[in-house]
């Protein structure tokens, strides 16, 4: 089986967040939908002062809450592990973005524009079926499927790879298969310590953070 | 998030607004009704009246949740998913009220509004489960509440039938018990609900919860009780202080619900167990 999934490597973010504007391109996703977001968290209090960027956005949950609460099945989750919407059932109710712990879901009323009226990709890139409805990360879902189609590898060749892993400049996203014991995440999983965002509510999140290397003894 | 993790505080919820909270308000409260006036053994015309308006309060809860939804050309949809959305189960259960409750109705049949006071139970537990399967919302997700949902569908329905039927001229009788034991049924489940929500949810969910908690309490559990007490003892003032019982049962129940969903729904926020270690350890 494959799983698809994400690791971030928190120790290289740098919170440039080129991932979000990527994916913002990428999806034609409104103003102030942000698929893929970075999270800038300061800690403690001054001199002793920390400072973490966080990538955030759909988990591609094990067990998505907001699958099981969605009243129309337009959220399903794929035998990869993809959690999807389909727009054409979606009744924009918005049930899934409270059941969800991380925030993921928007839903746009109506169509907006970065500068009133649509620039030339806007317009191409907008789609209305997506106004009124849940929208979310698919981990660039249309490129993994083109991509494996053509016999590419997710994860390792760009053009099958979800568009904020590619554009990250520091390699702190990584995409590949949790199953394969030889992919590039189960490599970094391997290697380093790592934790998944609210683990305790029992969502299975498909997004791992790195915080530390493994101890080697 | 604990004392020992990290992230950005919680803030509140911004997809179900007051639209979606008078479908608690209301429909929880018209299924209430429909229990109560089985219950009570009304027959005839206030068998009817009561059905109906429990089915109204119903209907206007539904059609104001039609108004938030982003698609509601596409509202039956949300019969799609029995299998696991407490929402799709809602809307069947409503749906089984309507048409059990106008057969009553229609033919004034006792037994008929006992198989439509069933299904408002049941309308009214889906109601309790969807809040308490929304993962995101801390204070949502307490088991408890699911039962304090109940409880106050039972107690604003029995709270409204007294007030219904003595301002109608007729004997609250029996319905005067059930509501006291609904109102005190509703503060034992609060308090099991707030000993669970001091567990999850952020000091301001907490802080707004307190704050309809104890309304809740003093005006919708004690105050009630002692009006009718009083008007118990005091037969003259009972067809003034038993309707204010019943009223101020249900306003109670209401401001808690409009609070808990537009007030104290805060999100679970983001929080990180560990620090990314960088540089020296």
């Amino acid at each position: 089986m494959t799983r698809w999934a994400m690791v971030a490597d928190l120790r290289r973010c740098v919170g440039c967040q080129t991932c979000t504007a990527s994916c913002r391109q990428t999806n034609a996703t409104p103003p102030g939908v942000q698929w893929r977001r970075v999270l800038d968290m300061e800690v403690g209090e001054y001199p002793n002062v920390k400072r973490s960027f966080v990538p955030v956005g759909c988990m591609h949950c094990e067990d998505p809450p907001c699958m099981h609460v969605c009243p129309s099945t337009a959220t399903k989750k794929r035998p990869d592990g993809i959690v999807t919407i389909d727009y054409d059932l979606c009744i924009g109710c918005s049930y899934c973005a409270v059941a969800c712990p991380y925030q993921a879901r928007y839903k746009t009323d109506l169509a907006s524009f970065a500068y009133g009226k649509a620039t030339a990709s806007e317009e191409q890139g907008f789609d209305p079926k997506r106004l009124a409805v849940a929208t979310k990360c698919t981990f660039c879902v249309d490129r993994i499927d083109a991509g494996l189609a053509k016999g590419l590898k997710p994860g390792i060749d760009p053009e099958a790879t979800p568009a904020c892993v590619n554009s990250c400049i520091t390699q702190t996203l990584s995409f590949g298969d949790f199953d394969d014991p030889d992919s590039n995440i189960s490599q970094l999983l391997a290697e380093n310590q790592t934790f998944r965002m609210h683990e305790e509510l029992g969502t299975g999140p498909g997004f791992y953070y790195i915080w530390d290397k493994k101890e080697t003894v | 998030m604990t004392k020992d993790e990290f992230g950005p505080n919680p803030w509140h919820q911004t997809n179900w607004d007051f639209r979606a909270a008078f479908n608690f308000m209301f429909g929880s409260a018209g299924a209430g009704l429909l229990v109560a006036a089985a219950l009570s053994g009304a027959a005839g015309n206030a068998l009817r009246a009561e059905m109906l308006l429990g089915m109204a309060l119903i209907g206007a809860g539904l059609v104001s949740v039609w108004f938030e939804i982003g698609r509601p050309l596409r509202a039956l949809n949300v019969g799609f998913n029995p299998f696991t959305s407490w929402m799709t189960r809602e809307s069947f259960a409503a749906g089984l009220v309507f048409v059990l409750g106008l057969a009553a109705a229609w033919l004034g049949s006792q037994p008929l509004a006992l198989a439509a006071a069933l299904a408002a139970l049941a309308f009214a537990y889906c109601q309790g489960r969807i809040l308490q399967a929304a993962k995101g919302i801390p204070a949502w997700r307490v088991p408890a509440l699911i039962w304090l949902i109940f409880a106050t569908a039972l107690a604003e329905g029995a709270g409204l039938y007294v007030a219904v039927t003595v301002l109608a001229g007729r004997s609250a009788g029996i319905a005067m018990s059930y509501l006291a034991i609904a109102l005190i049924a509703r503060a034992i489940v609060w308090s099991m609900y707030r000993n669970g929500v001091a567990k999850t949810a952020v000091r301001a969910a907490k802080a707004k919860l307190e704050g309809a908690g104890k309304v809740l309490i003093q005006f919708g559990t004690i105050a009630p009780l002692a009006l009718m007490l009083i008007g118990w003892l005091a037969p003259n003032f009972a067809r003034v202080l038993l309707p204010l019982a019943g009223l101020a049962a249900l306003a109670t129940g209401w401001q808690f619900k409009f609070v808990l969903i537009t007030r104290a729904a805060y999100n679970q926020g983001f929080a990180l167990p560990h620090l990314p270690v960088r540089g020296t350890r």
